[in-house]
């Protein structure tokens, strides 16, 4: 028998990039601007949802994709407030991947739609090597979570465009601090957006929501 | 645990370029891993035991090499380590975004056996 050893060099993860990148031609040809919406379980990533499509409704066309362990509750909770919603259950898997993405957009009439939002999977670890095919990468980070976070899952915290420090009506009860976290984070991803905000007052919804509409244009004018 | 996953891709190509290779027991996988990479190296190890059972690439070793964050500053084109996750250029003091390495996640080579006679005997 003889031994031999071959030279590969492939990125494991290939496969997967693939997907994402016809993903985004997808995305594109359609006039659609997606993003990745991240956290850990519970950071409120489905209430700031329901959140920007009140303040949207009437002026973007929104759909979604639910990632989510087990259930449909949080893409029932999306239908509710009128968006076309549709699940995927990663049964246990902890991140949705390229192909889901491709499966989900099959079962979504993606006529007329400006804004696609896919909420991952609640974990701030394993979503981070996956790409979908998303324009931006938006992490929640909700304030009872501490403050040390960005800087103990630091690639999904470099790799987000977009930082939201939710639950700041929780900030009094909890030891916190809004420094710690936007230096942590300017650390990381000095380029990086942050915004305040509680999804449970309102307060600091505005300039996101502007920041999503300025991405919207700008992506319509990208593609014509 | 998305080890699982990247077990199974890597699965995937070790059994596609054994095949374009003719390598019929895979002996040791040489991988290099990024320090930066959201990877369990103890958790691909048993991901990768359990899935490649009556494969090939049973009992085949990972061997892992860990590559260090370098990133780059893009005011003086310095390239530095990057300790305690600070992307800051220790030269001039800008941040930068452009990693070196230290995300990598790839297969180098494989090692093992053909069916064909060398001849020692
Ligand atoms: N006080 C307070 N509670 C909030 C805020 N935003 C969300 N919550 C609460 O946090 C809990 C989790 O919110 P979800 O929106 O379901 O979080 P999620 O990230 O979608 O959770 P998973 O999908 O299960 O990972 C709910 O009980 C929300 O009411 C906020 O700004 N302030
Ligand atoms: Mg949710
Ligand atoms: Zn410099």
């Amino acid at each position: 028998m003889a031994q031999i050893k071959v030279p590969v060099v492939q990125n494991i993860l290939e496969a997967n990039e693939r997907l994402a990148a016809l993903n985004r031609q997808r995305f594109d040809k359609a006039g659609i601007y997606a993003i990745n919406l991240m956290s850990s379980p519970g950071a409120g990533k489905t209430s700031l949802l329901e959140k920007t499509i009140e303040a949207l409704a009437g002026r973007l066309n929104m759909a979604v994709i639910e990632g989510d362990l087990q259930t449909a509750y949080d893409a029932e909770r999306i239908q509710k407030k009128g968006v076309q919603a549709v699940q995927i259950n990663t049964d246990g898997g902890c991140h949705l991947d390229g192909n889901m993405i491709q499966i989900a957009m099959d079962a979504l009439d993606l006529t007329d739609v400006d804004l696609l939002v896919i909420e991952n999977v609640g974990n701030l670890v394993c979503p981070a090597e996956f790409n979908l095919g998303e324009h931006d990468k938006v992490t929640i980070l909700s304030v009872t979570e501490g403050d040390d976070k960005p800087l103990k899952y630091p690639l999904m915290f470099q790799i987000s465009s977009v930082l939201i420090v939710n639950k700041i009506d929780l900030l009094p009860y909890v030891s916190c601090s809004m420094d710690a976290i936007r230096k942590q984070a300017h650390q990381l991803n000095a380029t990086q957006q942050i915004f305040e905000i509680s999804c449970r007052t309102g307060e600091g919804l505005e300039p996101w929501i502007r920041w999503l509409e300025d991405r919207v244009r700008a992506q319509k004018k990208r593609m014509g | 645990m998305h080890e699982m996953s990247i077990a199974q891709s890597l699965l995937t190509i070790i059994l596609d370029e054994s095949a374009r290779h003719r390598i019929k027991q895979v002996r040791q996988v040489n991988l290099q891993v990024g320090a930066m990479a959201a990877i369990v190296p103890e958790s691909l190890n048993f991901c990768f035991e359990l899935l490649s059972r009556d494969t090939l690439a049973e009992g085949a070793t990972l061997s892992i090499e860990e590559i260090p964050v370098v990133a780059r500053c893009r005011d003086c084109n310095l390239n530095y380590p990057v300790e305690n996750q600070v992307f800051l250029c220790p030269q001039c003091g800008v941040p930068s975004l452009e990693l070196i390495s230290g995300r990598e996640l790839s297969v180098v080579s494989i090692e093992g056996e053909t069916g064909d006679d060398d001849g020692s005997n």
